[in-house]
């Protein structure tokens, strides 16, 4: 690279050249495959006798088979055709996922009656059309084969034709809870947030029937400190409307904001837009993270600063202090504090600064300094609080007490698992035996259901009429896509109605509710139209507020950060959440696509470790994948977990992630990595994820992580280009790399010059894509929502490791330092290179790179293809061929991105990938895409820049005799981007994003990867520009 | 250029098994500009006099929409006849018996309840959709309406189809007895040419070299011949040629279901539907113009005439009491699936009917004269590939192809395959 010298490894293999490493970077493929596939413990792995024998008589039979007539298929349309379903037509409904106080509003594309994917709703004005993993992933829940079909009554199911013939059951549950309330014990509602005004108002009910009642809401990812704070300052125990978008600093102290703190989609839209840039937006916002584990957040940070747990009040009094000083805490100095404090102190009232945790004192102290910063009303707005976060840790701590005391008479669990997801879940399993009536809403026989006395499982999201406000003022309605696939299931909000003694159904009492809400014209015409839109809002989405100014009282907060906050010498525990997988608690636990969504900076799939530093790693003599056994504040936990050096994570700090080591989750949910919940601190009464002082030793076995990255080498050339603000500024084009090709002729030529291909006609269409490395953040959604779309196979553990994951899609993330170093040849086997790198490797720069097909237009693939299975169309696709593709792999090998996946197995319909449940058994079968061929074994494939689609908005188009508008076409990663980060379009249309932003407002950006090799791809990336 | 009947793509069909000789494709020709002439789909009568021909096609085309599957104008089908439904009763009553003949007949209006009566007791579906002036137009679309005869039933199996395959075979065997004859001709006059040259040098008094003599005395042995090496070598290779050509020509047609008809639960005759009683593909098939599946009718689509209709002329009640048991009781048909693309072929039926215009015969040939339906196509890749290469793109009055079809504009018209109609992409992801 010309301008700046900065190097990127793809992972500590590469960075220290494991020789592991360096055997598997020149090969594409780890290793051929044996006949025997499994079961083979004896020493030959090589084909025998008879082996050869059934080869033999599989290719008759197989012969033999082919050469019969076709079997009879039927056709058996609908006795009574619904209208508005034609066969073979998706149909979309507006529609809201809520799980566990996470909101998103989104369109539901069903097909013949079946949901398919999920997609964002662009009407909505908190999440605008993002999506997150989980989102896209949650349609494969509504087919989780683990989910109850009928009521269960001690551990018996209730077998019923449908929900009317629960009466007798409903009556002892009413019996018993009469009685429960006659005893004068109390009767508990245990839950998550509920973003539901409707089913508050049924819970309302059921109180009001059984006044003992008293419902228990709090937040596996808890942010029981902000609340508290908030209600100490301004009186009001909420959460704020933030508004990252209007912010010019940004400071966070461990709030993954971007990846797991309170509502992520709506902040990753908010904060992309503060980061993209274009000829006519020079500028950005500066954001600083300071946190102890590398987090998603941090990973897109301009300046990142990694510090202890123990040391986060006393950061953030250290920023207080260099603000506004007075504050009599003794407090660290850092250079990163004093460059925030400065940018924060001119940015007043366009600033934000957050915090990630539980602690209130520390919250008070956020509030003050933005209250100080005139930030309320602007950047934060109380007057709209959100309500994805209601939770109380006293509140549940509370409940698990009068549980083990004996009382409670009787107790609801309602979207929640507490004996999984609680640090005393194993106190409240025991606690729960002398509760006589214990109630679980639960789909599935999880850690909490297994100990009650009823489960009444409630429908999936994408079954039931609901609606939501995440936040005030706004609402959306959830709409059933589908009829409840098992007739045995029932709202848990019909069920609360029904032993309230009200019969309404669920549907007709929600509609009840709004026609107070709708008004101002004929009801059923509002109804429907806010049905279709699926949003309805009575709050302007300006903050509307004068700032408040925050009440606190500092010496009180001095006090408590002074005492709780003491640097220790010990190696400190932190836990976090995946950005995938989330609490894990609920049906996501289950969900085999996030699990095998590689961890944005991990990368790691299946399982989760204790992440590391190197510099710890070396001291301690660990290298990854050796298992270690867990001793937190000298108590053994009995948690034993392999161990991943991870760059970024603060020096003598460790870190796990929380919602892994489920038990009763289902068949991919179950013994998954280790259940760290446990650790969690309870400090008082709220929860801490800083689980103090821990100290491990190998256990001296191994436990190899499944990580998709270092597969593939990067060899130092400049695939990430990336400048400063300051540079960009000067010159857009700062950070590229040009190269030219020598020729003995004509001297130095653009790649672009030198060419033996004639080139292809694109008289029509010249699909394209953009990708704004500043704006994508690596949160993964792209990923499930191709894996959705397309139909792509879950592969396990076992074949992550063997390197042969199937992700279309894939986001590299890159490592970078400043090692003063030219490249050369020789670079990577210099102990100086190396060693260069390494010092940089504590606190790296990281930059998230989507990787898929490149649609290159002179494709390396094409022309190695032996049976022409992958060619070119006039639209500037790489078609790929399945049913002509015989296997030979040279196109993978020919790749220089690395996109192409080759089917080592059928991952369909075999028992040996039970896991990949989406190909593997009947209920989950419904989830296949219909458009896209479900690929077999033997055959390669990759990103088709979903043709699909691009067929069918074509033919629309032609059908309405017009052509197509730029923005209806788009491939499922584009259009699940929470960030706007891919842009899909056809670059023949000159009115197109695609052509403005590649040709126009960001001409000098865009960059092809490889851009040397002249394969010319048809996805453009935009330099990565830092604002440090 | 006028489109190919069904009789000229049945013949180019036959080309695959037929031998392919040069005359045989010349008779193709030849029956193609035959069967051209015979291609006049019956046009719109020219209008009555006085009638405004705009009106009288716009008539036309609504109650080819609305009004066909129940009425014909010289024939009682499920609702009465319409010719001179004008001068049965006013317009204006007409117009509101159209809008809602329930309320018509409530009202008592003697003419409204008899008709009631006299057709089962079943209302006529109400069209508040049209408007007083479109009504009109079709009321003008009646008047004008041509008298014609009552359709012929065909009789015989598969009338057409039947007939085009003896005709074939009957030019071809008569060009092969030609040739048969004018060769053996030929044998004869050779055998008769040897034998007089060899009495001549017989009786000739010259006396021949004895090498010669050989030779004009040589006795031919049949038996010899055949048993020699080069002969028995000649007819080994032409045996084993024969029977790989023979190999490779069946094995081309594994999975190739042309001709596959299949005996249906139900014996639903298109014959009759279609061809009789013509009702309109769409009617029954409504996904054709929307999407990628036809549909095979719901069985609601079936009682919307079926509620009246309780008898039909080849099984009377018996076929038509089974659609109504399984409407009843709420039991889908099984009805056997006769056009089965693999499942790694994607096909759309609206990009081809509602874009490209195709006509329903060009891939599924005569159905209205089908009783059991029948693959008419192979479908076959190659199939689908042809058509491509010979089709020109439908793009007139379609702003998608505008510009294409400007940039072609010079070169001919635009083939589907120019279009990047052979793509894999197109069919294949």
């Amino acid at each position: 690279m010309k301008d700046n010298n900065k190097k990127y490894w793809k992972g500590i293999e590469e960075l220290s050249n494991d020789p592991e490493f360096l055997k598997h970077a020149h090969n594409e493929f780890p290793e051929f495959l044996s006949v025997k596939e499994k079961g083979s413990n004896d020493a030959s792995d090589a084909p025998d006798r008879r082996d050869f024998l059934k080869l033999l008589g599989f290719s008759v039979a197989a012969v033999s088979l082919a050469a019969c007539e076709a079997p009879v298929k039927k056709v058996i349309p609908y006795v009574n055709k619904p209208d508005d379903v034609d066969p073979g037509i998706a149909n979309w409904y507006a529609s809201t996922y809520q799980e566990g106080g996470e909101y998103c509003s989104i369109l539901v594309k069903t097909r013949e009656g079946r949901p398919i994917k999920i997609e964002g709703n662009k009407l909505s004005p908190i999440t605008m059309g993002g999506t997150s993993a989980r989102v896209q992933a949650s349609v494969l829940s509504l087919y989780d084969t683990e989910r109850l079909e009928f009521f269960v009554e001690e551990g018996k199911a209730v077998k019923v034709k449908s929900v009317a013939e629960y009466a007798s059951l409903d009556k002892k549950i009413i019996d018993k809870l009469t009685a429960a309330q006659a005893s004068g014990k109390s009767i508990r509602i245990v839950s998550q947030s509920i973003l539901s005004p409707t089913t508050k108002k049924a819970i309302e009910e059921f109180k009001a029937k059984y006044p003992a009642t008293e419902h228990v809401v709090y937040d596996v990812l808890s942010a029981d400190g902000i609340l508290k704070a908030n209600e100490l300052s301004f009186g009001q125990r909420v959460i704020p409307s933030y508004n990252f978008s209007a912010a010019d600093v940004i400071v966070s102290f461990g709030a993954d904001f971007l990846g797991t703190w309170i509502s992520p989609i709506e902040y990753a839209k908010q904060y992309s837009k503060t980061r993209k840039l274009s000829a006519n937006k020079k500028t950005m916002s500066k954001h600083y993270q300071i946190e102890s584990n590398l987090s998603l957040t941090g990973c897109n940070a301009d300046t990142r600063l990694p510090i202890k747990p123990s040391e986060e009040g006393l950061y953030v009094a250290a920023l207080y202090n260099a603000l506004f000083g007075g504050l009599n805490v003794k407090t660290p100095s850092h250079e990163v504090i004093k460059k925030a404090a400065t940018d924060l102190s001119q940015a007043k009232g366009k600033s934000l600064v957050v915090s990630g945790s539980n602690d209130p004192y520390v919250q008070l102290l956020v509030n003050k300094i933005n209250s100080e910063l005139g930030n309320y009303g602007k950047t934060i707005d109380l007057s709209t609080p959100s309500y994805q976060k209601q939770g109380s840790d006293e509140a549940i701590l509370k409940f698990i007490n009068e549980a083990k005391s004996g009382q409670v008479g009787a107790v609801i669990f309602y979207g929640a698992n507490p004996v999984y997801d609680h640090p005393k879940g194993t106190e409240l399993k025991d606690a729960l035996k002398k509760i006589s009536l214990k109630i679980s809403f639960s789909d599935r026989m999880d850690e909490t259901s297994s100990e009650v006395d009823y489960v009444c499982p409630d429908l999936h999201f994408l079954e039931s009429w609901n609606d939501a406000e995440p936040k005030k003022g706004f609402f959306s309605l959830t709409q059933p896509t589908i009829t409840p696939i098992f007739k045995g299931n029932r709202a848990a909000q019909e069920s609360l109605l029904i032993w309230s003694g009200n019969n309404t159904d669920y549907y007709t009492y929600l509609v009840n509710n709004w026609k107070a809400r709708l008004t101002g014209g004929n009801f059923q015409e509002l109804w429907d139209k806010t049905l279709h839109g699926g949003v309805f809002q009575t709050q302007s989405s300006d903050a509307g507020e004068s700032g408040s100014v925050a009440n606190i009282n500092l010496s009180e907060v001095e006090e408590n950060i002074s005492r709780n906050y003491k640097s220790t010498s010990g190696i400190e525990l932190s836990l976090y959440y995946k950005v995938g997988l989330g609490s894990g608690s609920l049906s996501a636990g289950n969900n085999p696509w996030l699990h095998e969504l590689p961890d944005p900076v991990s990368k790691a799939t299946w399982d989760n470790y204790l992440a590391i530093p190197k510099k710890m790693a070396n001291e301690m003599d660990i290298s990854q994948g050796d298992v270690v056994a867990l001793t937190v504040d000298g108590k053994n936990t009995g948690i034993e977990v392999p161990v991943l050096i991870q760059p970024g994570q603060a020096n003598n700090t460790a870190s796990l992630a929380l919602g892994y080591g489920r038990t009763k989750a289902g068949k991919c949910g179950n013994e998954v990595g280790k259940n760290a919940y446990p650790l969690i601190k309870v400090k008082g009464n709220r929860l801490d994820l800083n689980a103090g002082v821990v100290t491990f030793a190998k256990t001296g076995e191994e436990n190899k992580i499944a990580q998709t990255q270092t597969h593939h080498t990067v060899m130092a050339r400049p695939i990430i280009q990336d400048a400063s603000l300051a540079e960009y500024q000067k010159d857009a084009g700062a950070g590229r790399y040009k190269p030219m090709i020598h020729t003995n002729l004509y001297g130095e030529k653009k790649p672009t010059e030198v060419t033996v291909w004639y080139e292809h006609e694109k008289p029509n269409h010249l699909w394209g894509m953009s990708i704004d490395l500043n704006s994508c953040i690596g949160c993964g959604a792209c990923v499930v929502a191709c894996q959705s779309e397309n139909n792509v196979p879950v592969v396990g553990k076992k074949e992550v490791l063997n390197r042969r994951e199937m992700h279309w899609i894939r986001i590299d993330r890159y490592y970078s330092s400043d090692a003063e170093t030219d490249i050369t040849g020789e670079y990577f086997e210099s102990e100086s290179g190396v060693k260069d790198l390494e010092i940089a490797a504590e606190n790296p720069t990281v930059t998230f790179q989507p990787m898929l097909c490149q649609q290159c237009n002179h494709a390396p693939c094409e022309s190695v293809c032996p049976v022409a299975a992958t060619t070119h169309s006039s639209e500037g696709l790489n078609q790929m061929t399945y049913n002509r593709c015989i296997g030979t792999r040279y196109c993978a090998n020919n790749c220089p991105y690395k996109v192409r996946r080759f089917n080592w197995f059928k991952y369909f319909e075999n028992e040996e990938f039970d896991k990949n449940v989406s190909m593997n058994n009947f209920l989950g079968r419904m989830v296949l895409n219909p458009d896209v061929t479900v690929r077999s074994r033997g055959v390669m494939e990759k990103c088709s820049f979903c043709v699909q689609r691009i067929q069918e908005g074509k033919l629309k188009a032609k059908m309405e005799k017009r052509r197509p508008v730029d923005g209806e076409i788009v491939t499922a990663c584009a259009s699940a981007c929470p960030t706007d980060a891919i842009i899909f379009g056809d670059r023949n249309d000159t009115d197109s994003r695609l052509h403005k932003d590649n040709a126009v407002e960001n001409a000098e950006r865009s960059y092809a990867v490889l851009e040397e090799l002249n394969v010319q791809p048809n996805i453009l990336y935009l330099t990565k520009i830092r604002n440090s | 250029m006028p489109k190919l009947t069904d009789k000229t793509n049945f013949n180019m069909s036959l080309t695959n098994t037929i031998n392919r000789s040069a005359i045989t494709l010349l008779l193709l020709f030849l029956s193609l500009f035959v069967s051209l002439p015979s291609n006049g789909q019956d046009k719109p009568a020219a209008g009555a006099a006085g009638a405004d021909p705009e009106k009288v096609a716009e008539g036309a085309k609504l109650f080819e929409a609305n009004c066909k599957v129940c009425h014909a104008i010289d024939k009682v089908v499920v609702g009465p006849a319409l010719r001179d439904v004008e001068k049965r009763k006013p317009i204006g009553w007409i117009v509101n018996f159209v809008h809602n003949s329930s309320k018509v007949i409530a009202s008592g209006d003697p003419y409204a309840v008899e008709l009631f009566n006299k057709f089962g007791k079943a209302e006529m579906k109400s069209f508040p959709e049209l408007s007083d002036d479109q009504i009109k137009n079709i009321v003008e679309y009646i008047k004008s309406a041509p008298k014609v005869e009552d359709v012929k039933i065909p009789t015989g199996k598969d009338g057409e189809q039947t007939e085009a395959q003896s005709d074939e075979g009957g030019y071809s065997g008569i060009i092969l007895i030609l040739i048969i004859i004018v060769l053996v001709l030929v044998l004869v006059m050779l055998v008769v040419f040897l034998s007089v040259l060899k009495r001549y040098l017989k009786d000739k008094e010259e006396k021949l070299a004895e090498a010669d003599q050989e030779i004009v005395n040589q006795k031919f042995d049949v038996l010899k011949v055949i048993k020699s090496k080069g002969f028995l070598s000649i007819v080994g290779i032409i045996f084993v040629a024969l029977a790989l050509r023979a190999c490779w020509n069946n094995m081309l047609y594994v999975g190739v279901d042309q001709g596959y008809a299949p005996i249906q639960p139900i014996p639903f005759s298109h014959k009759l539907h279609a061809g009789q009683y013509k009702i309109d593909c769409n009617y029954c098939h409504t996904g054709v113009t929307k999407g990628k599946q036809a549909n095979i009718p719901s069985l609601n689509i079936c009682m919307n005439c079926h509620t009246h209709i309780k008898s039909g002329p080849r099984f009377g009640q018996d076929g038509i009491a089974k659609v109504v048991d399984a409407y009843n009781s709420n039991k889908p048909v099984k009805w056997v699936r006769v056009h089965n693309l693999p499942d790694l072929a994607y096909f759309n039926h609206a990009q081809h009917v509602q874009v490209g215009g195709i006509e329903c015969k060009t891939c599924h040939g005569q159905i209205d004269t089908m009783e059991v339906v029948r693959q008419h196509s192979p479908l076959t890749m190659g199939w689908c590939i042809n058509c491509h290469r010979e089709t020109a793109v439908n793009g007139k009055d379609n702003a998608y192809y505008d510009k294409l079809l400007e940039l072609h504009s010079k070169k001919g018209p635009l083939k589907v395959a120019e279009n990047g109609g052979l793509e894999c992409s197109k069919c294949h992801y």
